[in-house]
């Protein structure tokens, strides 16, 4: 499904990316896990094609198309998907006309028939029912106003309905109760099939108690160093990076 | 009627030599007080002329390619149904190049007096030049020299009239063609109106549309007043209005600037008794090529009045805005609240825009806030819509969009916003057609 080869990126001149090599199969959910300023949140915007990061070598094929030479949106057409560590807010943009025309765009891409407003709402309900969010949360401004849990159900919601690939989650973790994390492993678990990979970036071990990962990496100083099971993430919550480290 | 172009002198000159030969034959020639009014107004167009870039109101604004040009007036109407813009009600008062149509108008059995200038002309002695009776102000005086039509409405007090449409329609013309249609509003207390203006005309035609407006709106009256200016692409539109807000009133004027060469909305509106309130907001979409100005001057005149402006301007290409935004609270307008927001989108790098606010504060009790802002699109927030699989032109869409949409928010009639947002996506289609 995703294979990253000697993957190299820097920002504003500094190499931030040192050559990562991954390789996600289809059916699976990975984690990657790894201190504050390894590059966890780079990779995770290089890879959905954020303007403002030089990669200066290496490839990503995704389903055997170079994703690094499409556009953002033609990256989310063929199946990408990114949940923001920070959802952005748009002001003015009302969320139901937002999904409805993200959804329309890719299923435009994908050669699928879009969807009128009345099937539209439909679906939306049933994803939202499915995830337990209230319908109020079409009628708001994107992620105006939304707390952090409520901007994160709502990425969760995007996933839900865009039916991606694979999905990349950036610390959709970070500052979330449990009830929250339980909506957005939820919303993961969901989708998990054979067609569907996941890469579950996050600093704590914490979220993969409920999105149970297949295989976890670590990414330090811009590579990953250690590869193993499940119980890596246990391991490294016990011991904290240092021990990885100190092994690298 | 008139006699063709044949080397007569254009700018004001023209217009000048144009009103000694038509005054005897101008709508209201033989009532005294309408041709000594437009006397006095062809002596004081006489002695200022076009206004140039040295008078201070005008800085941002040049109209050298209004004055070069040589205008006739119109051709006596031919009774051709031109395309209309769509209705928003069933009361419409229909202008063809500044000439009352009533063929294509529905004023009858209305509830309320709605009728053409020409027609009421002998009924408005002391209100016609009521308001706009301000000397110093050429394009006012060009008007009430050569004003040939209008609409002239009055709402008893307590009707509530509903909507009203209020449409200019330029026809294509070989000869540069200047209308100037003067239009007198007046709610009596507690009445309201809705009157939703479309002004349109033929792309590559030069023509001058030049309206002035007399608004009274008397207590506890509410006259919602949307604009819609979507004149041909080689039109200029120098319109003046002038609005009297008394006690408990309120004026809610938001005017969309979408087409034309060369455009000013010019606002005087005083806040006249307590409790009044004047919304003024407004949005500016311009291309490539085009320049739209918008002027406001408010007047708190009375004590706990409020005031709101918002003024949104999007500009693309080699575009170019002005707002200039005069706040004036005399010493007697006590807890004053006022507020003005003038912000800018700019879609290219060769866009410019002139902002002047001006506060002038004379009580010592008042809330005023004013601010501006320029900027481009949130590379962040771009981002976001492409990640989703929107396409970078349609996501760029959405956000001009939501940046419009707050100013057009603020407009309470609901047929009123449904006409201006549906003139926004329709200048975005054609934007994007354009692209």
């Amino acid at each position: 499904m995703l294979k990253i080869e000697g993957l190299t990126a820097e920002v504003e001149g500094k190499q931030i990316l040192k050559g990562v090599e991954l390789e996600v199969p289809a059916g699976e959910i990975h984690a990657i896990m790894g201190p504050n300023g390894s590059g966890k949140s780079t990779l995770s915007y290089v890879l959905s094609g954020r303007e403002g990061y030089e990669i200066t070598g290496g490839s990503v094929s995704f389903n055997g198309v170079d994703l690094l030479a499409l556009e953002p949106e033609e990256r989310a057409a063929t199946g990408l998907f990114l949940a923001f560590q920070y959802p952005v807010e748009l002001p003015g943009v009302g969320n139901a006309l937002f999904l409805r025309t993200a959804l329309n765009a890719v299923r435009k891409a994908r050669g699928e028939s879009e969807l009128d407003a009345m099937q539209f709402l439909k679906l939306a309900r049933e994803r939202l029912k499915a995830l337990h969010i209230s319908e109020d949360m079409l009628k708001r401004g994107v992620n105006v106003g939304f707390s952090g849990g409520e901007k994160k159900r709502n990425e969760v919601l995007q996933m839900a309905l865009l039916q991606p690939k694979l999905a990349i989650l950036d610390e959709t973790d970070s500052g979330l109760d449990i009830d929250a994390l339980k909506i957005v492993a939820d919303g993961v678990n969901a989708l998990r099939s054979p067609d569907f990979s996941a890469l579950v970036i996050t600093h704590y071990q914490r979220l993969l108690d409920y999105i149970v990962p297949d295989r976890v990496h670590v990414l330090m100083h811009g590579r990953i160093v250690q590869s193993g099971g499940p119980e890596l993430a246990k391991q490294l919550e016990a011991e904290g990076y240092a021990s990885v480290q100190a092994a690298a | 009627m008139t006699a063709h172009p044949t080397g007569h002198p254009s700018g004001a000159e023209g217009f000048l030599h144009r009103f000694e030969g038509l005054r005897s034959r101008l709508p209201g020639a033989r009532l005294d007080f309408v041709d000594a009014l437009r006397g006095e107004a062809a002596e004081a167009f006489r002695q200022q002329g076009f206004p140039t870039r040295r008078v201070e109101a005008w800085k941002y604004t040049d109209l050298r390619p209004v004055a070069a040009a040589g205008f006739d007036e119109p051709l006596t109407a031919i009774d051709t149904a031109p395309a209309l813009p769509p209705a928003h009600g069933a009361a419409r008062a229909v202008f063809v190049d500044g000439r009352f149509r009533e063929d294509l108008s529905q004023l009858d059995g209305l509830g309320y007096a709605a009728a053409n200038l020409a027609v009421a002309l002998p009924r408005l002695q002391g209100r016609l030049g009521g308001l706009a009776a301000d000397g110093a102000q050429p394009m006012v005086a060009l008007n009430t020299m050569l004003f040939e039509d209008g609409l002239v409405v009055t709402v008893p007090a307590g009707v509530a009239a509903g909507v009203l449409d209020l449409v200019s329609v330029a026809t294509a013309s070989e000869r540069p063609e200047a209308f100037h249609p003067r239009h007198l509003i007046r709610l009596e207390a507690g009445a309201s109106l809705t009157l939703i203006e479309t002004a349109t005309g033929p792309s590559a035609s030069r023509y001058l549309h030049n309206p002035v407006y007399e608004i009274e709106v008397a207590e506890g009256a509410r006259l919602t007043h949307a604009r819609l200016q979507q004149e041909g692409d080689a039109g200029f539109q120098l319109s003046t209005a002038y609005a009297r807000i008394a006690e408990g009133g309120t004026y809610d004027n938001f005017t969309l600037n979408a087409g034309g060469k060369l455009v000013r909305n010019e606002i005087h509106a005083v806040l006249s008794g307590p409790r009044a309130a004047c919304h003024m907001n407004g949005a500016q979409l311009l291309r490539d090529g085009q320049h739209a100005d918008t002027t406001t001057v408010l007047d708190h005149a009375a004590p706990d009045c409020a005031s709101r402006q918002t003024y949104k301007t999007v500009l693309a290409g080699r575009s170019r805005g002005v707002f200039q935004g005069k706040i004036h609270v005399h010493q007697i307008a006590q807890r004053t609240d006022g507020y003005q927001m003038n912000q800018v989108l700019l879609l290219s790098p060769e866009a410019e825009i002139d902002s002047k606010p001006q506060l002038e504060i004379y009580a010592d009790d008042v809330k005023c806030s004013h601010g501006a802002t320029v900027g481009e699109i949130d590379a962040e927030q771009l981002f976001y819509l492409r990640s989703r699989g929107i396409p970078e032109e349609r996501a760029r869409a959405m956000l001009v969009e939501a940046f419009l949409r707050e100013a057009i928010e603020g407009v309470q009639d609901e047929t009123a916003r449904a006409a201006l947002d549906a003139a926004v996506t329709r200048w975005w289609e054609g934007q994007e057609a354009a692209a």
